[in-house]
């Protein structure tokens, strides 16, 4: 922790690498926009300034060379094309090889640095000499040349220019000085008239007035001056910095102001006794020490300076937003979330013990603690929200670079990028989503020759779409690659030994084969996908996340792999039942009621398992039976009716406790293999409670029923 | 495991199960608790006993005697659940080992283990390490991170089902 700001640098840096990749890709696509331009621009010359600042100077004098290019650009010396982003990705890539190098201590790569810059010099204009100094002076000074054009700030000046009289005999245009002035920035003029004299002594040859000019711009001082540089000896020129343009000292308060904040007197009494005097330029021109210019020209200054202290104030509100986030490790935050766990588990037992005691005031404490930490447990959560599109961006590339691989050509649309996800969830959906991205890429999109034959767009599509529904987020990636043919899963999956030639499937299930372990459609392995991991791990990585999968397919037509991912790992609401004395926890958003299940109910359905739901018949699955608790189940028994996978599906249990916040602790890798407890949870007495996972349990009822369909068959 | 370290390198801890006497590296062990209630998860083999509440740590249970195909008794006052630490895929975990009682701490140098008997042990040889011998009889040395691998629980509860 030694080095914090190293540490911020880089943790800056890779953000701006993002950015720079993203703008990278955009600039591929329309190579004339200069604000793209000077996007990549400012993330390579920001790189570059604090690279320097903090001691990389790999990084930074790397990435100036790389900059250098992009300033041709900007200036429209360099154009842009395919090659050209090419290797600025390479370049990006290999600022971001030296940033990891620094963060582990190894030896950077400076041969691949040599060889991109070499290869970006081929993109600078040929040599003429004049213009090659101009270049190289360019390359010496860049961040001096960037500051003077950037971070300057609006100044405003008051400018007294009293010509003398006889300035108007050599020829000297006063209007066009004013004017030159007014080119410079935001003017106003005042004219003083006070040494006019009266008409009959009047010389029309002489000038008697002088300005009074109030202006505000970024130019400096000695700009103004040569604004009057060939009058100078014929007038006398004042030039005064009123306002920096930075924030300027507090004020100092008026009198009044004091005297109310020490509450001696009220803004009304200060009100009364104002009306009653003149202003401050009345009375002075009644005095006779200035003269009604003067003090217009005064007000004037008060004025336009008061405008532009309200404007960067206006300006400054509108940023607050902006710099109003913060930057937080991860650790602290899940360090919070855990609290926040344990918060919870604790609030339970305090409900608990609350309930039995009898004690009204105990118990509204108790109901306090509970909305409070429900409050708490949601603002927790949302902290560790982040959009899915960070994401996005990263595919984009992906999506690029494999295209490029396999000489496809291909289209990568996305959706829905400002989605929430947990960040740990996002994190791990990053592998599942490379392994499917690759898929589509690789088996699905076919050669652009082979897309025109068919009569489809040479340009292939590739869709990675997200949004919410209720409380998962819904993940779909789809192409319009050929498909894939079930027929083919049935013979595959029939030689790889996962299905029997008896066994028959429907479409649905035919492309469900493809995430059975050792299975790969592909003859033989390429480069980029079935690297021996198929699509089981990436379904085995979704269901570690709760969540998903399912793919659909039209043959010819493309595949679609949706997935459906919960918002959040850490805490979930739940519904609370027991089994023979063991609690068991059913995640609340699958939950529709629960409803009684009688000896006479189960005798009337005749041996299946069936229940009468307001009309309509509701298959379950008794849990004792699936978990083979032994012993005989109450006479009145519960079934939970869940809306699992889109089917209707009840569980019976012993009881119903309650509602429950879970907090979910992983049973770790023991228990691995166990599909149908997704984890555990401590409940308020201390005891522990397993959390079902209700699509496993369909799964295999599903599974069992079949079986016992062939045993009678 | 190679270079022992002097101070609890060679420190055993022993424990019985039927009329056996087996011991674990001292080092390993984290605490020893007494029997208490645990939450059986359904679908597993018999010998995983359930999961217990280790302050607010969902900690699995093996009942030892199950695992090794001796006879399954009831608890006595002597039951102890022995939590050690293992390595299972190159992750540390803890799991709790159910024995009919803890003995004592010995001290073991290298040259009294020696290399596991081919025969004459009830149990599968691949979880010993060695054998020791103490006063009047032997302890088996248990390679206690091979007893919890998962591929062998795995396979136990394909055939289970």
């Amino acid at each position: 922790m030694a080095d914090l700001p190293q540490q911020a640098f880089r943790e800056e840096a890779y953000e701006l690498l993002a950015e720079l990749e993203t703008a990278l890709l955009e600039l591929e696509e329309c190579p004339d926009d200069m604000e793209v331009v000077g996007q990549i621009f400012r993330a390579m010359h920001t790189i570059k300034g604090s690279g320097a600042m903090f001691g990389f100077n790999d990084i930074s004098s790397f990435t100036h060379e790389v900059e250098t290019v992009y300033d041709l650009v900007r200036n429209g010396q360099v154009h842009v094309n395919k090659a050209l982003v090419e290797i600025s990705l390479q370049a990006r890539d290999h600022i971001q090889n030296l940033l990891d190098a620094c963060c582990n201590g190894a030896e950077a790569d400076l041969a691949t640095g040599t060889e991109l810059i070499a290869k970006l010099q081929q993109f600078m204009p040929p040599p003429e000499p004049q213009l090659q100094a101009d270049t190289q002076l360019q390359a010496d000074t860049p961040p001096k040349t960037v500051a003077t054009t950037e971070s300057h700030e609006l100044k405003t000046y008051r400018i007294m220019f009293k010509p003398h009289p006889h300035i108007l005999q050599n020829g000297t245009k006063i209007s066009a000085l004013l004017e030159e002035l007014a080119d410079l920035g935001t003017c106003r003029s005042i004219a003083q008239m006070t040494r006019l004299p009266s008409f009959e002594e009047l010389d029309p040859e002489l000038c008697y007035v002088s300005w009074n000019v109030l202006l505000t711009s970024t130019c400096d001082e000695d700009a103004i001056r040569d604004v009057f540089i060939f009058v100078e000896d014929d007038a006398d020129l004042n030039i005064h910095l009123i306002d920096t343009g930075e924030e300027g000292e507090e004020e100092g308060q008026r009198l009044g102001d004091i005297l109310i904040g020490r509450g001696e007197v009220t803004q009304n009494d200060i009100d009364r006794v104002l009306a009653k005097s003149k202003r401050i330029g009345e009375m002075l021109v009644d005095a006779g020490l200035v003269d009604q210019d003067q003090i217009e020209a005064a007000l004037q200054e008060q004025t336009v300076i008061r405008e532009i202290q309200e404007q960067r104030r206006s300006k400054k509100a509108e940023k607050m937003p902006v710099s109003s986030s913060l930057r937080v490790p991860a650790e602290r935050l899940d360090e919070l979330v855990n609290l926040v766990g344990e918060m919870v588990t604790v609030q339970s037992r305090l409900s608990q013990v609350a309930a039995l005691r009898h004690d009204a005031d105990l118990y509204s404490i108790a109901e306090e603690v509970e909305r409070l930490t429900e409050e708490l447990r949601d603002s927790t959560l949302n902290i560790r929200m982040l959009p899915i599109g960070s994401t996005f961006s990263k595919f984009k590339r992906l999506v690029r670079d494999i295209a490029s691989n396999l000489c496809k050509e291909v289209d990568f649309v996305t959706a829905g990028a400002e989605t929430e996800l947990d960040k740990t969830v996002i994190e791990q959906l990053n592998d599942p989503l490379v392994h499917i991205m690759r898929n589509c890429m690789d088996h699905g999109i076919e050669m652009p020759d082979v897309r025109e034959a068919q009569g489809k767009p040479r340009l292939g599509t590739v869709f990675l779409g997200a949004e919410h529904a209720g409380d998962s987020v819904i993940i779909e990636i789809r192409d319009d690659g050929k498909g894939l043919s079930t027929a083919k899963l049935r013979e595959k999956a029939l030689a790889k030994g996962i299905i029997n030639a008896e066994d028959s499937l429907n479409e649905r299930e035919c492309y469900q084969l493809i995430f059975a372990p050792g299975f790969s459609t592909v003859e033989q392995v390429s480069g980029l996908s079935g690297r021996g991991v198929g699509m089981d791990v990436v379904k085995r990585a979704i269901a570690a996340l709760r969540g998903s999968i399912e793919l659909h397919s039209t043959e010819g037509a493309g595949t679609t792999v949706r997935m459906q991912i919960p918002l959040t790992l850490a805490i979930i609401e739940s519904l609370r039942v027991t089994i023979a004395g063991a609690s068991f926890i059913i995640p609340l958003t699958a939950v529709e009621e629960c409803v009684e299940l009688t000896y006479a109910d189960i005798e009337e359905a005749h041996g299946r398992h069936l229940a009468k739901v307001r009309g309509s018949l509701v298959p379950y699955i008794p849990l004792r039976k699936a978990f083979g608790v032994s012993g005989a189940a109450p006479p009145v028994q519960q079934i939970v009716i869940t809306r699992t996978g889109g089917r209707r599906l009840g569980f019976v249990v012993d009881h119903v406790i309650g509602e429950h916040q879970t907090v979910i602790k992983p049973l770790g890798p023991l228990y691995k293999n166990l599909r149908t407890i997704s984890g555990g949870t401590i409940l308020g007495d201390g005891s522990i409670a397993l959390i079902l996972d209700l699509a496993q349990l369909m799964h295999q009822a599903d599974t069992l029923e079949k079986q016992v369909e062939i045993e009678h068959e | 495991m190679a270079v022992e370290d002097q101070s609890s390198g060679n420190q055993y801890l022993t424990f019985s199960l039927d009329s056996e006497m087996f011991a674990l590296p001292v080092s390993q062990v984290r605490e020893i608790l007494e029997f208490t209630h645990m939450t059986r998860i359904p679908q597993t083999p018999a010998y995983m006993r359930g999961v217990i509440n280790l302050r607010d740590k969902v900690v699995p249970v093996i009942d030892m005697r199950a695992k090794f195909g001796l006879e399954v008794v009831t608890e006595t006052v002597d039951t102890c659940i022995i939590i050690v630490q293992v390595l299972i895929d190159a992750e540390a975990l803890l799991v709790g080992a159910l024995v009919d009682s803890v003995q004592e701490v010995l001290e073991l140098n290298q040259e009294q283990i020696e290399p596991p008997p081919r025969m004459g042990v009830q149990l599968n040889t691949e979880f010993l390490r060695g054998m020791a011998r103490v006063d009047e009889g032997f302890a088996l040395l248990l390679d206690i991170d091979k007893v919890f691998s998962c591929n062998e629980i795995a396979m136990i509860r394909q055939s289970q089902t």
